[in-house]
């Protein structure tokens, strides 16, 4: 069962908030950061005082319910600007506030220290009252009240209400997987927590304030946008300022009202108002997505990346290599091989051993239930012999282990591989699988075959991202035979066999030698320089708390597919802003052709030839204009949020489309929208 | 057909077919190849022994500019000085007096800043020697100039990381000595061979049929002649130009003129696809380019041959076109191809008046200077286009998912904040410039001046308005021609013009070149499928839509008060 998420983009609730806090942000300090809206805010400052000037007995500025109608726009457009910032904050504080909701104030169990060193004296406190540093224990049935990491013991933990999924996780202390999430509930066993974070500092604190602006950085991105959208403006400013000496000079007075539409309209309120709104719906996005980022830039970056470093496990293949066939040696039957493989797994906890037993299925289990008893001695694997198996109380020794491994004892004891067995021994690495050879008394049984399975649609999911342009690396400790196999099945471009650690952060520093952007994922301890040194670095909520520091991103869902939707949405993020941009500014071409007729109609009738929409009159031109303006703002608020749908048809398709749409489209819909609003408005005027 | 068209549609072909060869040898004297001019290596080496420069020492981006900045302000002082003093020098056999001091600064910043505007006429305002030694060695060194740091900019391209641009000093020897002084002396032999003077004798005096004595002003000058055109100066050794019969006296020699205008510049678009490899990139902005250049000279030559429609209405037939100001030796459509080479290129010669151009082809040749990167001038229109480029390339690398790159170098605040700051500047030179000489014009028209405001303009209403715009633009687009019915040689116009001048020239090349050394000096990113294609017509179509959106749009106003208002008023 997955979190519930929002459908819809305006939940009555967050409207009623959105638009309280559009008054809010009428504040000049606030609006002071936005520069392309801030100017708008002025105008309107000046169109109020020009209002006054007239209702005080001014003649020459015009009617005074015309110069009100400008004013009012002027202020709507104000408010819908910050009802774009406002909705988009509402909704991802919407979705944060959702997940921390799990982390209600719960009763801690919190472990005092007697002296120097902590002893089992609980006292029961609120989650609120820890503090960095601070142990707590956690036994079934109790909520997690902090994240922690666990310093002993080992529990069973329903995760659902964080990541949606219901299936229970094993955190145990030491190790990659000793991270627990506040809000998450302890099914079995005892464990004893540190507190890693203080309260309102854990990432989602962060990601929140983030979203809600306190701590809202602009993005590189996004500064050097508000440039050239500031450098816009000024331009505009000047054919403004300049028009006043120009007007004289062919005799025509403009009204303020005049001045200040034509600037308005001109300049690119559009993306300026809806800037902000675009950044804080890519963070809502990837929250939507369970990803948890640690800044916008991020989110941009992820847009960029050239390279993904993906985990074989997990990613590609589902979870890890499964049993797919017994295989008996030419003289052995294939129950009894099957039982003697299950023996040799039973006590064996390791995925593969697993699922050697789930494939036997029950007969299997059965037969070799009758067998066991109490005095059964587990071998486990060890690097020297690179085999496990067991002893059997009434002597049989049944081994399991790499074809080498085996045949190393096996001849040590005279005997030899049966040729049927090698043969097929060496099919199955030939298929990209690892055979288990397994013995009884160092005689040779038969082989189980071991495959990946490789995830149903993964690979068109590396095809969409080679067209986005994104290489992509498999990460795996298979060797490089079997790693070749699976990334050709898989359709990855490039793997890193037998990897280590260190392998992976060689890699990265490799590619980012080359100037590219490489993004990885990872969970353990040791993964955490690579995410530190990777451009964008995903951390699974379930891993350790130093690589969730490392990285900028945290993954609540565990799941190494992400990165896949990361990119997208980065990608969407950038493309938002740049459409966004091209259909604000080819806006311009309608409105001074609805506006500069409308200024100089009165003293050059023959500009009556530019007034190509046959707008009614001048009056009505220059609302029409400012009025448009206005509500393309909300019209356009949807496309903010959701962003512009990334489609991989490669760049210059890509940049075609979006030409097309955007920029005609941008030239094209505002003449039909001011036409149709000056024939709306000549019903009135 | 009709001779007139053929005669610009010959020109035009023989000018491609000339600069794409010479556009290959351009990209292989920059890159140290072997060329058939390598008998001047002894000269150059001789200067920079001379000078003592060491030719090979690479410039960031810093140590170029400064060096360009500083060659050029000596230079201000040189000729301003021998402007000033020009009666008490040798070579002046007319006895021309020296000039005032703001019309020294006028002209002195006007041929340094290679736009030529000339508020004095050459036959009694200059003397044979600061007609050579100031202005045509000027006409060359700002033609080397622009090419310099044009060159800096492709190797800033060329490299995939490097903060070397270049030597300046190499580079700026080199197009003279390869490039402007060959050409020049095959243009001016051309010249001197159909007939214009170049003598160092005083005026003639001769008896014309009538029975008048007509002193005739000569002088040395076919070599400036060749110069002006070929380094897109356009300042003319005579105050009619090319229209002065000396300057150009037959239909060859205009033809002659009209490719030497614009050869090198559009060489040099081809030249950056051969020296930084990717010869497809070079089309495109070829091909966006000539698009404009192409339909401006359509309106042009079909505005002025179709006649005035004013004359038309009085009944008398036009079939000549509109033949005011222009050289019945020429015609109209090649007077209308002249005014639109000219201005594309900011070269600025005329071999009719500007000023007597149907509304609508002076509107075109003000809006060809505002966006002052059709071809260009040697060197520096392309690096306006270089702004263009940068531009286009932040909003559709955005439209493709990706933070903007340009030739595997990310586009970030501070190229932007550059590329920002010089297409406002211009915006605000024209517009700002233009604004304050009508608010002048209306508010103090009888402020007590040499000229009073009043007196500034020789038409009223619209078409007096594009005479003031038309000199703003023209200086700030470095180009120099004039609607010639403003009356500026006066303190006012000679400060401001000389100010815009200054500006204009050299702010737009620092931009481009320091945004070519900041992008060059980044880690380089391989391209992939993802990355936008900046070679591909797609991207043209955006330069184009950034051209004419920032750029023309931003001046729809004052266009449509002059040119568009007369116009449709004239209908």
């Amino acid at each position: 069962m997955r979190r519930k998420r929002q459908s819809s983009l305006f939940p009555r609730d967050l409207v009623a908030e959105a638009f309280k806090q559009s008054f809010v942000k009428l504040k000049p300090g606030v609006m002071l950061k936005n520069p392309v809206m801030f100017t708008v805010y002025i105008g309107t400052i000046i169109m109020l005082g020009v209002c006054i000037w007239i209702a005080a007995g001014e003649l020459s500025q015009g009617r005074l319910a015309y110069n009100i109608a400008i004013f009012t726009v002027l202020l709507i457009t104000l408010l819908f600007a910050n009802f774009a910032e406002a909705i988009a904050e509402a909704r991802g504080k919407a979705q944060a506030d959702s997940l921390r909701k799990t982390r209600e104030d719960t009763p801690a169990k919190k472990v005092f220290p007697v002296g120097e060193i902590y002893v089992d004296e609980v006292k029961i406190v609120p989650s609120s009252q820890l503090r960095k540093g601070d142990m707590f224990l956690c036994e079934a049935g109790d909520i997690i009240p902090m994240d922690g990491e666990i310093i002993e013991g080992l529990a069973t933990i329903d995760e659902s209400a964080i990541t949606g999924e219901s299936a229970p996780v094993i955190r145990e202390a030491g190790g990659d997987k000793s991270s627990v999430t506040g809000g998450t509930k302890v099914l079995s066993d005892k464990i004893k927590v540190k507190v890693t974070t203080d309260p309102g500092e854990s990432f989602l604190d962060k990601m929140i304030a983030l979203v809600e602006g306190a701590s809202r950085q602009k993005t590189p991105n996004e500064i050097a946008l508000t440039i050239l959208l500031a450098s816009f403006t000024i331009i505009f400013l000047i054919v403004c300022v300049t028009l006043k000496p120009f007007a004289d000079y062919a005799n025509t007075p403009i009204t303020i009202a005049a001045f200040v539409s034509l600037y308005v309209c001109l300049i690119p309120t559009t993306i300026g108002g809806l800037l902000s709104a675009i950044g804080i719906a890519g963070m809502d996005r990837a929250l939507r997505a369970n990803v948890i980022t640690k800044s916008g830039k991020a989110v941009e970056t992820a847009g960029d990346l050239d390279t993904l470093l993906l985990d074989k496990t997990g990613t590609i293949t589902i979870g890890n290599r499964k049993a797919t066939h017994f295989w008996p040696a030419a003289d052995i039957d294939s129950n009894v091989f099957m039982e003697a493989c299950v023996l040799a797994s039973l006590a064996d906890e390791t995925p593969e051993g697993k699922s050697i037993v789930e494939l036997a299925g029950e007969n299997g289990v059965k037969a070799a239930a009758l067998q066991s008893g109490k005095s059964m001695k587990f071998i486990p694997f060890t690097a020297e012999t690179r085999s496990s198996g067991i002893d059997m109380p009434d002597g049989p020794r049944i081994r399991k282990g790499a074809a080498d491994a085996i045949r190393h004892f096996v001849q040590r004891s005279g005997n030899t591989i049966p040729a049927d067995t090698d043969a097929r021994v060496r099919e199955i690495a030939g298929n990209g699988g690892t055979p288990l050879v397994v013995s009884r008394n160092d005689m040779v049984m038969g082989v189980i075959e071991l495959q990946d399975i490789i995830k149903p649609g993964i690979h068109e999911r590396f095809d969409r991202l080679r067209k986005m342009g994104v290489k992509t690396v498999m990460v795996t400790g298979d060797n490089p035979l079997t790693a070749k196999y699976i990334a050709g099945k898989a359709g990855v471009d490039d793997f890193i066999a037998e990897a280590r650690p260190e392998d992976k952060m060689n890699y990265i520093r490799k590619e980012q030698q080359g100037g590219k952007l490489v993004a990885m994922m990872g969970d353990g301890t040791n993964d955490a320089p690579a995410l530190a040194q990777a451009d964008v670095g995903v951390a699974m909520n379930s891993g350790t708390q130093a690589a969730k520091e490392a990285g900028n991103m945290v993954d609540l869902d565990n799941d190494p597919t992400k990165l896949i939707e990361i990119v997208e949405i980065g990608k969407q993020l950038l493309m938002t802003r740049g459409t966004l941009t091209t259909f604000s500014i080819a806006n311009d071409v309608a409105k001074y052709f609805a506006i500069v007729p409308a200024l100089f109609i009165t003293s050059i009738p023959s500009l009556q030839t530019l007034n190509i929409m046959n707008l009614k009159s001048p009056q009505s031109a220059i609302l029409s204009a400012v009025i448009f303006n206005a509500i393309i703002i909300p019209i356009l608020i949807p496309l903010a949020l959701r962003g512009v749908t990334y489609k991989p048809i490669g760049a210059s398709a890509l940049l075609r489309r979006n030409l097309m749409i955007y920029g005609l489209g941008g030239i094209i819909v505002p003449f039909i929208g001011i036409k149709a609003i000056d024939l709306l408005l000549a019903l009135f005027m | 057909m009709n001779t007139d068209l053929l005669g610009v549609i010959v020109t035009f072909a023989i000018t491609v077919l000339l600069s794409y060869p010479l556009g290959r040898y351009i990209a292989r004297v920059f890159k140290g190849e072997k060329t058939w001019l390598d008998f001047m290596a002894p000269l150059e080496r001789l200067i920079f022994r001379l000078c003592g420069i060491d030719p090979k020492k690479g410039m960031n981006w810093k140590e170029f500019l400064k060096a360009m900045l500083t060659i050029n302000l000596l230079w201000f002082v040189y000729g301003f000085f021998l402007l000033m003093h020009q009666d008490k020098l040798p070579l002046n056999p007319d006895g021309n007096p020296g000039q005032t001091p703001d019309l020294a600064f006028n002209s002195i910043v006007s041929f340094v800043t290679n736009t030529n505007l000339q508020d004095y006429s050459g036959e009694s305002g200059a003397t044979y020697l600061t007609q050579l030694l100031v202005f045509t060695f000027l006409q060359f060194t700002s033609a080397a100039t622009g090419i310099a740091c044009l060159i800096a900019l492709f190797n800033g391209l060329r490299e995939k990381t490097t903060n070397n641009l270049g030597n300046f000093w190499s580079i700026f020897v080199k197009s003279i000595t390869r490039l402007l002084l060959p050409l020049s002396i095959v243009v001016s032999v051309i010249l001197v061979f159909n007939g214009t003077p170049s003598s160092f004798k005083g005026k003639d005096t001769i008896i014309t049929m009538q029975g008048d004595t007509v002193q005739v002003s000569r002088g040395p000058a076919a070599a400036m002649i060749a110069i002006k055109q070929l380094g897109t100066n356009g300042g003319g050794y005579f105050g009619a130009n090319s229209a002065h019969p000396f300057e150009n006296p037959t239909y060859l020699t205009n033809m002659v003129e009209l490719i030497s205008i614009v050869l090198i510049s559009m060489a040099l678009v081809f030249a950056l696809g051969f020296y930084i490899r990717k010869k497809k990139f070079a089309y495109i902005i070829f091909g966006v380019m000539s698009l404009f250049f192409v339909l401006f000279c359509i309106n042009n030559i079909y505005f002025e041959s179709k006649g005035n429609p004013a004359i038309a209405r009085l009944g008398i037939a036009q079939h000549t076109g509109s033949m005011e100001g222009k050289e019945v030796r020429f015609g109209a459509a090649s007077t209308a191809y002249w005014s639109v080479i000219t201005t594309s290129t900011s070269n600025g010669s005329v071999n009719g008046m500007h000023d007597s151009l149907m509304p609508l082809s002076g509107g075109i040749v003000i809006l060809d200077m505002m966006i002052n990167a059709l071809y260009g001038g040697v060197g520096v229109g392309l690096l306006n286009y270089y702004i263009y480029i940068i531009i286009a390339v932040f909003i559709a690398g955005l439209m493709v998912g990706r933070t903007p790159e340009f030739m595997g170098h990310k586009v970030e605040a501070r190229e932007v904040k550059i590329a920002a700051l010089v297409t406002l500047l211009c915006a605000f030179l024209i517009k700002g410039g233009t604004a304050l000489a009508s608010y002048i014009f209306v508010h103090h028209p009888n402020a007590d001046w040499a000229v009073k405001p009043s007196g500034w303009l020789n038409n009223p209403g619209f078409h007096g308005f594009s005479e003031m715009l038309y000199q703003y633009t023209s200086s700030t687009a470095n180009n120099g021609s004039g609607f010639e019915g403003l009356a500026d040689n006066n303190v006012f116009w000679n400060v401001t013009a000389g100010v815009v001048m200054i500006l204009a020239r050299f702010i737009p090349i620092i931009g481009p070149v320091a945004i070519g050394g900041l992008l060059a000096n980044k880690k380089f990113i391989p391209e992939s499928a993802g990355t936008l294609q900046t070679d591909s017509v797609t991207f043209g179509v955006m330069t184009i839509a950034v051209i004419v959106i920032i750029t023309a749009l931003s001046y729809f106003p004052p266009l449509a008060l002059g040119p568009v208002a007369e116009y449709l008023n004239m209908r």
